[in-house]
């Protein structure tokens, strides 16, 4: 029975189903991709399920198991997921901004349930009897006088090739959903099993390293290529313009002959890097946009105090160098990488290679973890340049470590004023807040944001950098305090960009929730305010104050006894201001002499909405908050006049365990049916603030220039 | 030809004996465990074990290797059995991205092998080399402490 002969035999709840519902918002990514069986397929050899969105190590595969599982009355084992794959998944952009659970969950969510209300309404159809007297369990429906029928069975022809409905009958049983289940990614994880691009092994492939430049914008002036070209094991040398890269039969024959051939290139440098960052930012020209309070907020007066805050370069940082796998044959291309947008990967890598996009296939495969728009899309565009050259041959290439610090799209350095007056009663009767960055996403979607392109003989030019809008925000993420006091707050937008910048995990959030919930200690001091207490007292959402009260209470803020050298800090953010609560309460350590700080423990608080896996979400903010610290306490992006100098992990030192808590404790607290709100960069500005506010307070002294680095500890604290 | 002995089994590999030791495990013997990080010896993803030895083979040719017994994750067992470490990891979720996983596990091993009574502190201490970016350090110490414990037999 095709979908026309339901529609015209008429069974009126498939009919309804059937029929468009225009103009009504659907829930989550089901707004963009409409069809049920874009997102799910059900066949007699078991359930696919379809995302656009792809496993960071975030754990969103395990996530969206459940949601099917759970709507679909199936063993989650029973389901197969297909992630970002240009060829069979919905276009779901990146996997970013933690909305996956937002977007992905919602879709997969009510796709699930509506389709288990189809495979019900087919069973009562075929047997006659009312949809009520049918139900889904354990993996086929069920109807009286014992019918049974498996769900593969039920689907014929076009079932579930019909346009969602903005309503759906969701299971609330929460057998699956809402459980601790243990990552389906983690076994392979652990016993060596190909679970990532970079374990990727194709018959007759190739390995290639690309020569890249020393800093922007370098010209290759000359290269003696020769002694590399007759290397045993060199396939081909690789050069277009200033790209520069070498294909060997062995990975180890790659290395060598990059670092040969290297070493036999000459570069003309131009780049002009700036000298002092903070200085330089706020005079490079800015579009101002005041996003708000501008009519509402007056000037603070009366007692004012006001503080800069200042955020470095700093980078993703991935353990993994960037890698993907290309094969250019029969005018094709497929691309095996751990790109955040397979889509916008697809498109400019189209641009960049001069085919049309239903020419190439981009497939996802996992990576080491990125923490945004690292070098995943560049090495894919590396390959895929490279894979052209030797046709028919599948190209692995991966990122050396230099590369990798040098060349990837840093965080970017930001700046933050912030002034405001309190009132007779200690509270803040008005605040400004002024933010200076560049753009938090250059990612593809051009080919001009694929670093090969710009060294090509014709070189694709970056596209003009653009501010990310309210209300999510780029650099002006979190930068309107949530609490209840007037706020005019101005997001100085700087097109121009001294290094390479893209989305770091928390874009602008990590610097203004820094900013601004240091600031909230600093006015708290003045005020001679407890700083759990000075917040709360200065907001209303219900949500936000659970989460600071149960961050507070388990900690045990009031109890707490403060001992020589040791401090404690608070914060709060919402995420975006729209997405997930996140409080959070730590002590610190600080040795004087040494410039040492060390974080003792970690109590933080989260509300992500319906908490789908909640170890899932521990996992995450422990992340988080770990990040950060090791972002706010080691971590600066070193250049010199022209070359970015920090290559290494030596140069670029990061979190090891010597500075890894005693303890950290996540309370989760889980809101059944309420929407999914993401939990990746909930933690991040939130742990920067309580991190600054421990400082000060264990030290007597407010530091506000990241990172507290044992250099800038030791200067400031014997000043 | 060199003549490895890698997770209890003789391989004769083509590489020249100047090549990394993470290069001969990866290309020519297809295991996955240890992984390339940084080349330098800086962030400990490529760690194994040689007699028992916990060493960074980006930067250990494998000509130092021979005659001794290297061992990676995949001589701990499998997804379908896995080993007490391995178990130790998976009962903890310890792993976001999971890359830098298989190190911090060989290395835990080599300590657990010499020091099967191993405190938390000496963990923490043993895995000093190693970098996680995805600050999944507290699961991993909790895994340790898991791995040790089921080591000594302790359910």
């Amino acid at each position: 029975m095709n979908r026309r002969e339901f529609i015209t035999t008429g069974g009126a709840l498939i009919v309804s189903f059937s029929l468009p519902a225009f103009g009504q918002k659907l829930p989550g990514a089901l707004d963009k991709e409409p069809m049920l069986d874009a997102w799910l397929r059900v066949g007699t050899e078991g359930i696919t399920v379809f995302t656009g969105k792809a496993e960071l190590g975030q754990g969103i595969k395990t996530a969206l198991l459940q949601i099917a599982a759970e709507q679909l009355a199936v063993p989650m084992s029973s389901i197969t997921l297909v992630t970002a794959d240009t060829a069979r998944t919905p276009n779901e952009g990146y996997t970013a901004g933690s909305n996956s659970m937002k977007d992905s969950g919602t879709a997969i969510l009510h796709a699930a349930a509506q389709a288990r209300e189809l495979l019900i309404a087919q069973a009562a159809k075929q047997w006659g009897v009312a949809p009520d007297q049918v139900s889904a369990q354990a993996g086929e429906v069920r109807g009286p006088e014992g019918k049974r029928a498996s769900y593969g069975a039920l689907v014929q022809g076009d079932l579930l090739h019909v346009r969602a409905q903005p309503q759906s009958a969701l299971g609330k049983a929460r057998t699956v959903m809402g459980k601790a289940v243990q990552r389906v990614d983690i076994p392979a994880k652990v016993t060596g099993g190909a679970a990532y691009v970079h374990d990727l092994r194709l018959p007759d492939m190739l390995h290639a390293r690309v020569v890249r430049p020393p800093s922007y914008g370098a010209r290759l002036a000359a290269l003696e290529a020769e002694p590399v070209s007759s290397m045993a094991g060199v396939v081909k040398i690789v050069r277009d313009g200033s790209f520069l890269a070498v294909v060997a039969a062995r990975e180890w024959t790659a290395v060598q002959a990059m670092r040969a051939l290297r070493s036999g290139a000459k570069w003309e440098e131009k780049a002009k890097l700036p000298r002092d960052i903070y200085a330089t930012l706020p005079q490079l020209g800015s579009q101002d946009t005041v996003i708000a309070g501008a009519d509402t907020t007056p000037p603070p007066s009366g007692r004012v105090i006001e503080a800069e805050y200042r955020r470095p370069y700093q980078i993703h940082g991935s353990i993994g160098p960037a890698c993907a796998v290309a094969r250019y044959e029969n005018n094709s291309l497929t691309v095996w990488t751990h790109s955040q947008g397979v889509y916008p990967l697809r498109g400019a890598l189209a641009e960049l290679m001069a085919m049309p996009p239903e020419r190439i296939h981009c497939v996802h495969m996992e990576g080491a973890g990125c923490y945004g728009h690292n070098a995943a899309d560049d090495v894919a565009a590396d390959a895929a340049l490279i894979a052209r050259q030797v046709p028919g041959k599948p190209v692995r290439v991966q990122w050396m470590r230099e590369d990798e610090h040098a060349w990837e799209p840093f965080g970017p350095a930001m700046l933050g004023k912030v002034r405001a007056a309190l009132d007779a009663s200690g509270n803040v009767n008005s605040l400004q807040y002024d933010v200076w960055s560049n753009t938090h996403s250059s990612r593809p979607g051009k080919a001009g944001e694929l670093a090969a392109a710009w060294s090509l003989a014709k070189p694709f030019e970056p596209s003009p950098p653009r501010p990310i809008p309210q209300p999510e925000g780029g650099g002006d993420r979190n930068a309107i305090p949530l609490y209840k006091f007037p706020s005019r707050v101005t997001h100085h937008f700087i097109p121009e960009m001294p290094l390479r910048v893209s989305a770091l995990r928390a874009l602008g959030a990590y610097t203004n929730v820094f900013a601004i919930e240091s600031f909230m200690d600093e006015l708290a001091l003045a005020a001679k305010a407890d700083p759990v207490e000075f917040r709360l007292r200065q907001i209303d959402d219900p949500r936000a104050r659970d989460v600071i009260r149960l961050a507070a209470e388990r900690f045990g803020w009031d109890k707490y006894q403060k001992q020589n050298g040791r401090g404690r800090g608070f914060a709060f953010a919402r995420y975006k201001n729209l997405a997930a609560y996140c409080a959070l309460a730590m002590e610190v350590n600080v040795e004087r002499e040494a410039g040492d700080m060390r974080v003792l423990r970690v109590v933080a608080a989260v509300d992500s909405g319906e908490a789908v896996n909640p170890d899932g979400i521990r996992n995450q903010i422990e992340g988080g908050i770990l990040q950060s610290v090791s972002w706010s306490s080691f971590e600066a992006v070193m250049y010199n006049d022209t070359r970015i100098t920090s290559r290494d992990w030596g140069t670029y030192p990061i979190l090891r365990f010597s500075h890894v808590p005693q303890s950290l404790e996540v309370h989760v607290i889980d809101r059944p049916g309420q929407p999914f709100l993401g939990t990746g960069e909930a933690a991040q500005g939130p742990a920067a603030g309580a991190l600054a506010n421990a400082l000060a307070h264990a030290t007597g002294v407010r530091v506000r220039e990241l990172p507290f680095s044992p250099r800038r500890l030791r200067a400031v604290l014997s000043a | 030809m060199a003549k490895l002995d890698v997770n209890g089994r003789m391989h004769e590999v083509h590489a020249d004996e100047g090549t990394p030791l993470l290069y001969v495990l990866r290309e020519e013997l297809a295991l996955n465990a240890a992984k390339f990080g940084c080349g330098l010896g800086q962030c400990g993803a490529c760690t194994v074990l040689a007699d028992g030895e916990a060493i960074f083979s980006c930067i250990t040719p494998i000509s130092v290797v021979q005659g001794r017994k290297i061992r990676t994750v995949e001589g701990l067992g499998t997804a379908e059995k896995p080993g007490p470490m391995q178990q130790a990891f998976i009962e903890a979720q310890a792993a976001q991205c999971g890359y830098c996983i298989p190190g911090m596990m060989m290395r835990t091993q080599a300590l657990l092998e010499r020091k099967p009574g191993a405190s938390e502190a000496d963990i923490r201490a043993a895995l000093q080399p190693h970098l996680c970016r995805c600050g999944t350090h507290m699961r991993i110490v909790r895994a340790a402490v898991r791995a040790a414990e089921l080591m000594r037999g302790k359910s």
